[in-house]
């Protein structure tokens, strides 16, 4: 399949090089949020111990709820991702992949 | 509150109910699903036809055990503020897994993570390697799950440890057996909805005591145990350890073969990537509302009392639903913790077993010839093979401390599996010198620094001081085995391999040709 003319063609071509460029660069910003925000809360227990000791309500510390948004913020961001890819990603692919079929 | 009596450890008529109850509805699906399963699609991916959220449901089943329902509520019972920040540790993975490998995994395997690993590379090297990551991977975690079922039901039920072992075996065996991955779906998302329906329940309970106020019960938490118990302890004294430990339970999920085998039961990438949502959602709720248990537990029962039950803390679940719910109410708990135990030792035997039949069998000694219906023969022999062997190690490794166990499955996970599939995905120049090197350096990376680690060199071994400093070797291992692969790629030229390439983008990122 990938040896005919079309395939080959659309490999080189302009479109299919930026989709893989943007699909990667997205994947790798959105990576990158994500280790900020585990490997962060990682050190700032590690480092700075008495921050997440601060009351924010009559007993509850502020390190409950940052503990809580890390896992909110691990789902929001792969929501972030769905979202890109069903809206950006998919509909060029299909258009990329319907040029395959029309060609032959 | 007053201490109470007890019936963990004695077979109430609810557990009994219970228990039986969800073996006779998971031993109905199995049958049904039998009866669909005759083809090797079917058999290791449910021919295809399992939905978005259903796959959602049945990946959320596969990765919440029993350590992670039991574990965690007890680690937070005991310990408070550092069970929540082991939970987190859990989730993580889950992002990653779809920002990084989740739509390629689906594009470019058939049945297992080997398939995408050897997809352009030499067969029965890359075959071979793959497996032995894979089957390594899914054997240390099996004989986690079995030792803790054995313990486990020892435990609520009061039954021998092996018959417990030999029981759970024999169920899964059933379900693996005569209905494939139909019948393993299914039984996962029976139990991630009798997991996620009972500890909501039970976290409703508990908030319900305190009138639905998580000040209340932090206020009742503190005020029983100091404001420390809603602080960080000890769990990142040394902050590379938490960094390391970190890198294993995050990556690691990226090569766990069970879960990147549920990929190719959905019909395209789109539904993968929509599964992993779910899957995220599920799971980060689970994670979100398991500490309210386990404070509850430390609140109502007491830490004495928990401890004095398990020194691990793995009862404090069930003992708070006993003190709320009653006897009933813990029969339904212990009833769920079983079938969480049952559905994850069915998935991690599948994923065993399709490494056996479908990397070694079909590819390394058919070299690809061989008829379905010999693949899906060979694929019943190797769950039998498997099954027995997870319920002989399970009986051999009696009594021992196996925590370790997991960490290894996630070590070699993250430091084996994790870079070839990776580097076969994204980089043109990787070849069979390379996918070899790698797995063979994470694998014994991950092993030998886990024998010199304080975890096995000491506290087993009984050495004085380990010869390696960390508990879990991720941050070494991982590293040194993407090295691994990249230098022995680019030692070697594999013209085909970087040919193949071109083929395998338009299948990776277009799905033409998948699967």
């Amino acid at each position: 399949m990938t040896n005919t003319p079309g395939a080959r063609q659309l490999l080189a071509s302009d479109a299919f090089r930026r989709l893989v460029t943007r699909r990667w660069r997205v994947s790798l910003f959105l990576s990158l949020c994500l280790f900020v925000l585990y490997y962060g809360y990682i050190l700032l227990i590690a480092l700075n111990r008495p921050l997440l000791a601060i009351r924010i309500a009559e007993s509850t510390p502020i390190g409950i709820p940052i503990g809580a948004a890390v896992i909110v913020g691990s789902w929001a961001l792969t929501a972030a991702y769905i979202v890109w890819a069903n809206r950006e990603f998919d509909p060029e692919a299909k258009r990329l992949r319907d040029t395959l079929t029309t060609d032959r | 509150m007053t201490p109470l009596d007890t019936t963990l450890g004695a077979p109430t008529t609810s557990a009994i109910v219970f228990f039986l109850l969800i073996v006779a509805l998971t031993l109905v699906v199995t049958y049904w699903a039998a009866r669909r399963t005759r083809s090797t699609s079917e058999f290791y991916a449910a021919g295809r036809t399992v939905g978005a959220f259903q796959n959602g449901l049945a990946l959320a089943g596969d990765y919440m055990s029993a350590a992670s329902f039991l574990g965690i509520a007890g680690l937070v019972a005991l310990r408070g503020y550092d069970g929540m920040i082991y939970a987190t540790g859990w989730l993580v993975g889950w992002p990653a897994l779809m920002f990084l490998i989740a739509e390629p995994v689906r594009n470019l395997g058939k049945f297992t993570f080997a398939d995408v690993v050897a997809f352009r590379l030499r067969q029965v090297p890359v075959r071979i390697a793959a497996a032995c990551g894979g089957i390594l991977t899914v054997l240390f975690y099996t004989i986690a799950q079995m030792v803790g079922a054995g313990n486990l039901i020892m435990l609520m039920f009061g039954a021998p440890y092996e018959w417990a072992v030999a029981g759970v075996g024999a169920v899964m065996l059933a379900y693996v057996l005569f209905g494939g991955m139909i019948a393993t779906t299914w039984v996962q998302i029976i139990k991630a909805v009798l997991l996620l329906f009972g500890v909501t329940l039970l976290t409703g309970l508990v908030l319900a005591q305190y009138s639905f106020s998580l000040t209340g019960l932090y206020s009742a938490v503190a005020g029983r145990y100091g404001s420390a118990a809603l602080e960080p302890g000890g769990l990142i004294a040394n902050p590379v350890e938490a960094i390391s430990l970190g890198l294993a339970l995050m990556l690691g999920l990226l090569g766990l073969p069970h879960i990147l085998m549920r990929f190719y039961t959905v019909p395209d990438a789109r539904a993968a990537r929509a599964s992993v949502l779910y899957a995220t959602g599920f799971i980060g709720y689970f994670y979100l509302i398991i500490p309210i248990v386990g404070f509850g537990a430390s609140a109502l029962v007491g830490r004495e009392l928990i401890a004095k039950v398990d020194a691990g803390g793995n009862m404090a679940a069930p003992l708070v639903a006993e003190l709320l719910g009653g006897t009933a109410f813990l029969g339904f708990i212990a009833a769920v913790a079983f079938a969480t135990i049952l559905a994850v030792v069915a998935g991690l035997t599948l994923a065993g077993a399709s490494a056996l039949s479908h990397d070694i069998f079909l590819h390394v000694i058919r070299r690809g010839r061989a008829t379905d219906g010999e693949e899906v023969r060979v694929a019943r022999l190797a769950t039998i093979v498997f099954g027995v062997l997870a319920v002989l190690l399970g009986i051999l490794f009696k009594g021992q401390n196996v925590a370790f166990m997991v960490g290894l499955a996630f070590a070699i996970a993250c430091s084996a599996n994790f870079p070839p599939l990776l580097l076969s995905i994204t980089w043109r120049r990787f070849n069979t010198a390379g996918a070899v090197a790698a797995i063979s350096t994470g694998a014994a990376l991950s092993v030998i620094l886990i024998v010199l680690s304080p975890t096995v060199w000491v506290e087993l071994f009984h050495f004085s001081a380990p010869v390696f400093p960390l508990r879990n070797p991720a941050i070494i291992s991982m590293p040194c085995a993407f090295l691994a692969g990249a230098i022995a790629s680019l030692a070697t030229r594999e013209p085909e391999a970087e040919a193949k390439f071109d083929d395998e983008k338009l299948r990776t990122y277009l799905g033409v040709g998948a699967e």
